[in-house]
């Protein structure tokens, strides 16, 4: 009977009963899934067309068929403005220096958190470095402005007490960078560092105790048992944060800018903000669809590609 | 033999010397990622005429509990951004629970004659999506949810990531001959799914609960695209809202408002910090309980299948 079962399993088989009621229970799930993340795919055609209000007030699909094809006109328009350039690169450097920084900083930290000799020690530094991850971004500026504030400030009130002449934080471009960089690490550190500890933990202890008999040293016991042991969920998060290249978190750049004055534009904007901004604002949204089509692109491809990469030096660690 | 273990366990321990070394840095890192949380505080509970005068102080010179007397006294305001907060949390964790779970039991069943298109449909959006503008045109355009407690629940109630916890999670722990012994006795999916699979799936519902309600309760940026009247705001979309507001002043004063106007929109540095410490209190009592949830769920979710 059951390899009866399995035989037709493979073939096509017929639609049962039971084939109706988990269609029926992922109903609502499958409704959400063409609503919230297949619809907005087909907002790709907005990018190809010039978006203009029909006479009559119809709805927003009514204008988008009865508007122009434009070719790719949007795309250059978006290529060739001033901002892109300058876009491309602050998106891709940041998130450069983020992923290399904060995964360093994670497999670092968790590496001592798992050889600190009190336990309970090592408990409470996970818990209590958990905590900027639940803190939403408004929260973190909040926190940021009382730091950074010109007049009232702690960091410049540190400055002038050691005789140094006050920093216009929200106005000065060079200090960004590593404000920014700072913040993502301090967020995310201890969400990365559980994280790796908790896959350490899942290594086999004989393996650590054999090593130990035969003389291995501490560092060649991490070269040798604890990295190819962590090294699964290393590649994981290589690729989902390799697919994250071409956007960027919100919150930080904008939020903690306070909404990027003018004065930092062209260090914090990323493709994000900049659609932000162009939702907010009355840009034409065929041009805002170019850019996130662009970004959207950029990400497929970003992510597939460092996918083929980890499969070919290691086939067994790829995502799909 | 057991003195033996002992030895060899003490030999994989690190030096006394660089434990202490270690347990110092951690230290200060620890207390770095809880420093704002005080900071903040001392700020709320700074009284006025010093931070008009000086500069904020970590522990304050004169203390006074006027903020949080003002947040009481304009409780209307605060108390309903707190309520559309719970509302929007309570809610939006079940919505997502359900179309988590149940996504994630029909994708762990094998064999359901849509598998394979449904682990595409799935997988698909991990990869591709169609960004903030289209999602911000079908919230808004298409659906028409501007200024509805659905804009803010609905997109965010659902992820595969989630789905792929949920999908592993009853992979691994209900074993098929459960299943089939139900069905066996006359049980349909639905049934199955309710009365037997989730209620020995408590932990994976705690996990993507847990993961949902933190993302309601922090969520501003839905709010902030899709919610301008004021009866709807959360407490993050209020937080923002004010920050907005002082920008604007900042950037056009005397933009038209009168005294009162000028007052009520731009609260003072105690107060927002006050409104602030409103907001993150009840995300720092409960996450060290349900930190273990989340940890258990980022473990299942790195497991291939």
């Amino acid at each position: 009977m059951k390899k009866e079962l399995k035989k037709k399993g493979i073939k096509r088989r017929k639609w049962r009963k039971d084939d109706t009621e988990l269609f029926v229970l992922s109903l609502p799930t499958l409704c959400w899934y063409m609503i919230f993340s297949f619809l907005p795919m087909f907002g790709i055609i907005i990018a190809f067309k010039e978006y203009k209000l029909a006479p009559g007030g119809h709805g927003f699909l009514y204008n988008l068929l009865h508007s122009e094809w434009v070719g790719i006109d949007n795309f250059k328009y978006f290529f060739t403005s001033n901002s892109f350039g300058m876009l491309l690169r602050n998106t891709v450097l940041y998130n450069l220096a983020f992923i290399v920084i904060s995964a360093s900083v994670a497999v670092g930290g968790a590496l001592i958190l798992s050889n600190l000799r009190n336990k309970r020690g090592s408990k409470v530094y996970q818990t209590m470095m958990f905590l900027p991850y639940f803190m939403s971004w408004v929260v973190v500026s909040y926190f940021v402005y009382a730091l950074l504030t010109p007049e009232k400030g702690y960091m410049n009130s540190i400055i002038t007490s050691l005789g140094g002449d006050p920093i216009m934080w929200y106005q000065e471009k060079k200090y960004w960078p590593f404000i920014l960089v700072l913040l993502n690490t301090w967020k995310g550190m201890g969400y990365g560092m559980v994280m790796y500890l908790a896959s350490i933990a899942g290594i086999d202890q004989a393996l650590y105790e054999a090593a130990v008999m035969d003389g291995a040293t501490m560092a060649q016991r991490i070269r040798h048992i604890t990295l190819p042991g962590i090294k699964p969920v290393f590649i994981i998060m290589l690729i989902l944060d390799c697919g994250k290249i071409f956007n960027s978190d919100f919150g930080l750049f904008y939020q903690v800018t306070g909404g990027i004055p003018q004065s930092l534009y062209t260090t914090v904007s990323t493709f994000d903000t900049y659609i932000y901004n162009a939702i907010q604002s009355t840009a034409p949204i065929g041009k805002t669809a170019a850019a996130t089509f662009f970004q959207s692109i950029c990400s497929c491809a970003t992510i597939l590609l460092a996918n083929q990469i980890v499969k070919k030096i290691d086939n067994e660690n790829g995502l799909i | 033999m057991a003195k033996q273990k002992e030895h060899v366990s003490s030999l994989n321990q690190i030096k006394k010397s660089t434990n202490i070394v270690f347990n110092i840095i951690f230290l200060i890192l620890a207390l770095l990622c809880v420093f704002p949380l005080l900071f903040v505080f001392s700020i709320s509970i700074t009284s006025e005429e010093i931070l008009r005068s000086g500069t904020y102080q970590i522990i304050p010179q004169e203390f006074s509990n006027a903020a949080y007397m003002f947040l009481w006294n304009e409780r209307g305001m605060i108390l309903r951004a707190f309520f559309m907060s719970i509302i929007v949390t309570v809610m939006g964790t079940i919505i997502s629970i359900f179309l988590n779970t149940s996504m994630g039991y029909v994708l762990s069943r094998r064999t359901f004659r849509l598998h394979k298109l449904y682990t595409w449909i799935v997988f698909i959006p991990m990869v591709f999506n169609g960004g903030m503008l289209a999602s911000y045109i079908v919230v808004n355009n298409i659906l028409n949810l501007r200024n509805t407690i659905w804009a803010l629940i609905l997109p965010l109630a659902c992820s595969s990531f989630s789905v792929i916890i949920c999908r592993t999670f009853f992979r691994v722990t209900i074993p098929d001959a459960l299943i089939e012994a139900a069905k066996i006795d006359g049980a349909g999916q639905f049934y199955i799914w309710s009365k037997i699979v989730l209620p020995i799936s408590k932990p994976v519902m705690a996990t993507i609960g847990m993961f949902a309600a933190f993302g309601y309760w922090n969520d501003w940026f839905q709010a902030s695209l899709y919610i301008q009247d004021k009866n709807l705001q959360t407490l993050q979309s209020l937080l923002n809202n004010i920050q907005k507001n002082i920008e604007y002043i900042a950037n056009n004063p005397y933009g038209g408002l009168s005294l009162q106007q000028y007052k009520l929109a731009m609260p003072t540095e105690s107060v927002r910090m006050a409104i602030a410490m409103v907001i993150i209190i009840p995300i720092a009592c409960t996450y060290p309980f349900f930190q273990k949830y989340f940890i258990s769920g980022l473990t299942i979710g790195s497991v291939k299948e």
